[in-house]
């Protein structure tokens, strides 16, 4: 079943499109990274995607009604906003507010789901802790298990694992890839390509608005694909423990 | 739940003591006998005619300056929002004069509040479009001086440029509010501005939750922001407009009792909406209370007891978030 | 320019009623020899005095609020002189030899003119009807018309004698204003509601000289009549409480309206048709009790 599909999706700044006629879909059970360098619109993509930006172009996420689409895609913006010293456990409820009817207080269910979220983050012992006190790091693990309790088919998030220490960039991407493996779906955009190579299924790369490349990890992260957009020269093997990417060196 | 019963208790406790307060030396029992059996007595006549409009228009206008304050701080997501500093009071204040200055409010009673309530959308208006969608504090404060200042100014000029040799002097009441000799015609001249002001801002509670995740995370949540701001500018214009039209400009209970109840509520937006309703109502009846007994004979403005009471910790809140103004 | 017109007319206004205890400088006798030519007025209630005393041609200028028929019990008679602005430039200008002052104008403009060389002759606002007699004897010697200001004085006593015959009962009233202000015993406006046969229930709480009484204290104290100022133009908030509800709940209260007017501002002999006023007031209570 296809969770969402883009068809010449476009947004323009002035004349100039950030952008540029993207077209993609997807299905049940993947886990995409969405990379390329800054400024190549990734971020715009996934807002355009969600509707939350006037775009040209159609995109069946954006076509929902907003009630309807928050139950089906939740998304983790970049920008790390908590507003109130609220606690964790609060926080991560925020998740549930789609599903709440009108008026209602958490149910057991919305309980379970934060729970769950709470479990899946490894953020037990952060439950009543306050999220505006916790560091950067922790505060993107919160953020992420917010974006979990949504219980969504499609689960969007930009640069999530940015500035998490590298246990828990790998842990997260490992509960992203299980979710895949549950027959939910995840974009996630990141710049660590090694981690891309190693836990997305699929991988988009773009480039000046555009997306160049689309498909599993080994057909879009090329020498030439990599030369190209991101200007570097890389390591990229398949070993023992799994697929390796380094880059190595700039090539322009 | 413990929380809202011990509000309630409070309100209700302070209500009594404002009944029972005033310049005329009479004992409490015997104050809320007249109260409840109009003997035709003069006392009757204070309780019935004085005092009950005054407890209860203390309590709506604390009521729904604690509610307009929350919910503002809840949507710029900033704590020094407040109806009085952002200037929203002064442009109800300027509102009223120029209804009463024009002689509407005599032909039409209800061109009061209106024109209160107009003033006051023009003023929040003017706030969302110049301190943007996430007011950081130094945009909000500066746009709230500009339009304190200008809403002051025409004000004391539609005063001044009156024929009647008191109206310079209602130049106090309008910038500080007081709430004496106000009468029954005064709150139902308020009442419904305040009741739909409340239901509006009311129901802002779930989006302003969902703004503690910022303005994308909440569109994705599914709130729809642009129908939240028309509730908010509708619902803090009646709010603030009504009750600036019958009790001037009373600033800082909006900042002040928000602040104090955010941690009993665990910094919740939708449960600080009611908890400031019922804190603001507390705050502006202990307040009309408190310049009655304090200086008794001088007619003490209540603005001036809430300045000062709100501007040190305003100074306070300004301290804190030096950094994000920085 | 309006401006100044308002303040000056509000502090005479409220020097007229107000009248806190300011002190005259005492009768000062007229300058040896001759009565002075040109009369320069710049206060409201020197105006009405020096209007019922000088002589033809002695008055060159009155003040602006002369001409106000709200303020000046003398209004039509002072149009036959133009005004000034009471400041000491324009005042100067008319090169006068005499002019005529409150105690409450303001002492810059009184010490620049006395600089000029011109004498400025200062009146104390009367805080009794007892001040008139002197008010006007004041007048008369500062005029040189000391004779026609003795007949004066005799009929105001004779006048007053007659409207002051002690009542049989001495209804409870109350002279109420805009701000909840009322005014005591010991102020021109409490001696008129004397002389005219009321007690004044200002004094039952405590206040001889006036100030502001609650609301709520007024309806408590449950005065037979309450007399309110004067209404002026345009709304003002302060007035709101001339008008509150809880005044015309109190069923047996007569509220008065507005009496008290220009008659009451000045100590002159014309605060006779104000004292008479009350009486009428008083009279007719008694009629319908």
């Amino acid at each position: 079943m296809s969770l969402m599909t883009l068809r010449d999706l476009t947004v323009l700044r002035g004349e100039c499109p950030v952008v540029d006629h993207v077209s993609l879909n997807v299905e049940q059970g993947e886990c995409i990274g969405l990379i390329g360098p800054n400024g190549a619109g990734k971020t715009t993509l996934l807002r355009a995607a969600l509707g939350l930006l006037p775009a040209s172009g159609d995109s069946t996420l954006a076509a929902l009604p907003a009630p309807k689409r928050a139950r089906t895609a939740a998304w983790m913006p970049q920008a790390r906003e908590i507003a109130w010293p609220v606690t964790v456990e609060r926080l991560i409820a925020l998740g549930r507010i789609p599903h709440l009817p009108r008026g209602a207080r958490l149910r057991p269910q919305d309980r379970a789901a934060t729970d769950a979220a709470i479990t899946r983050m490894g953020l037990e012992s952060y439950r009543s802790r306050i999220a505006t006190h916790l560091s950067g790091g922790e505060q993107g693990r919160v953020l992420i298990a917010r974006a979990l309790a949504q219980e969504t088919p499609l689960l969007i998030a930009d640069e999530p694992i940015a500035g998490l220490d590298p246990a828990h960039q790998i842990a997260t991407m490992q509960v992203f890839e299980d979710l895949a493996h549950e027959g939910c779906s995840v974009i996630v955009s990141l710049h660590d390509l090694g981690l891309a190579a190693r836990h997305c299924t699929r991988l988009l790369m773009m480039e000046r608005g555009r997306l160049v490349a689309d498909g599993p990890p080994s057909e879009v992260l090329t020498p030439e694909n990599v030369d190209r957009v991101f200007g570097i020269s890389a390591f990229y093997e398949t070993t023992a423990q799994g697929p390796v990417f380094q880059p190595m060196a700039v090539t322009r | 739940m413990r929380l809202a019963l011990g509000l309630i208790a409070l309100v209700a406790l302070l209500f009594l003591l404002s009944l029972i307060s005033g310049q005329a030396p009479v004992g409490a029992g015997q104050s809320l006998r007249a109260l409840i059996a109009d003997d035709g007595t003069p006392l009757s006549v204070v309780m019935r005619e004085i005092r009950l409009p005054r407890a209860l228009l203390a309590a709506m206008i604390g009521a729904v300056l604690g509610l307009s304050g929350a919910a503002m701080q809840g949507y710029l997501r900033n704590p020094l929002a407040e109806p009085g500093l952002i200037g929203v009071s002064g442009a109800s204040a300027l509102g009223a004069v120029l209804a009463i200055q024009t002689g509407l409010s005599l032909m039409i009673p209800l061109a009061l509040p209106l024109a209160a309530l107009g003033m006051a959308v023009l003023a929040v208006l003017l706030i969302l479009a110049l301190a943007g969608p996430r007011g950081t504090s130094i945009t909000l404060i500066l746009a709230g001086i500009a339009i304190s200042a200008l809403a002051g100014a025409l004000t004391s000029l539609a005063l001044n440029l009156s024929p009647n040799p008191f109206a310079a002097a209602d130049i106090v009441f309008w910038m500080m509010g007081s709430l004496a000799d106000r009468s029954f015609a005064h709150v139902w001249l308020a009442a419904p501005f305040m009741a739909v002001g409340a239901a509006l801002l009311l129901s802002l509670g779930r989006g302003l939750d969902a703004l503690t995740l910022g303005e994308d995370a909440a569109q994705a949540l599914g709130v729809n922001l642009s129908g939240m701001r028309l509730r908010l500018i509708l619902g803090t214009a009646a709010c603030v407009g009504a009750a600036t039209a019958v009790a001037g400009a009373i600033g800082f209970v909006g900042l002040v009792v928000p602040h104090l109840l955010r941690p009993a509520v665990g910094a919740r937006p939708s449960s600080l909406l009611w908890a400031s309703a019922l804190g603001g109502a507390a705050m502006v009846l202990a307040a009309d209370i408190a310049v009655r007994e304090l200086l008794p004979a001088r007619d003490l403005k209540l603005g001036v007891l809430m300045a000062l009471v709100g501007a040190p910790l305003f100074l306070h809140l300004i301290y804190k978030t030096r950094k994000e103004m920085a | 320019m309006r401006g100044c017109v308002r303040l000056s007319r509000i502090i005479s206004l409220l020097a007229a009623l107000v009248l806190t205890g300011a002190t005259t400088g005492g009768p000062v006798a007229a300058a040896a020899g001759t009565a002075p030519k040109r009369v320069v007025s710049i206060n409201l209630c020197t105006d009405q005095l020096a209007l019922l005393l000088a002589g033809e041609d002695q008055i060159v200028s009155l003040s602006r609020l002369s001409h106000d028929p709200d303020s000046s019990s003398m209004a039509e008679a002072a149009h036959a002189y133009p005004t000034n602005g009471s400041g000491a430039e324009e005042v100067y200008l008319l090169s006068p030899d005499l002019v005529l002052a409150g105690t409450f104008t303001a002492p810059a403009t009184v010490r620049m003119l006395r600089d000029l060389g011109i004498r400025v002759e200062l009146f104390a606002p009367a805080r009794s009807l007892e001040d008139i007699p002197e008010r006007m004897a004041q007048m008369g010697a500062a005029l040189g018309r000391a004779p026609e200001a003795g007949a004066m004085i005799a009929r105001f006593h004779a006048d007053l004698a007659r409207l002051s015959a002690p009542p049989a009962r001495r209804p409870r009233a109350a002279l109420y204003y805009v701000n909840g202000y009322t005014t005591g015993d010991r102020t021109l406006a409490g001696d008129i509601l004397r002389a005219a046969g009321f007690d004044n229930v200002a004094t039952e709480a405590g206040l001889e000289q006036g100030g502001t009484l609650a609301l709520e204290q007024l309806i408590l104290l449950a005065p037979e009549v309450i007399v309110s100022g004067r209404d002026y133009p345009g709304q003002a908030r302060a007035e709101e409480v001339l008008t509150h509800p809880a005044l015309h709940a109190l069923s047996d209260t007569r509220i008065a309206g507005t009496l008290t007017d220009r008659d009451w501002i000045c100590g002159t002999p014309l605060v006779l048709s104000a004292v008479q006023k009350m009486r009428d007031l008083r009279l007719s209570l008694e009629v319908r009790k």
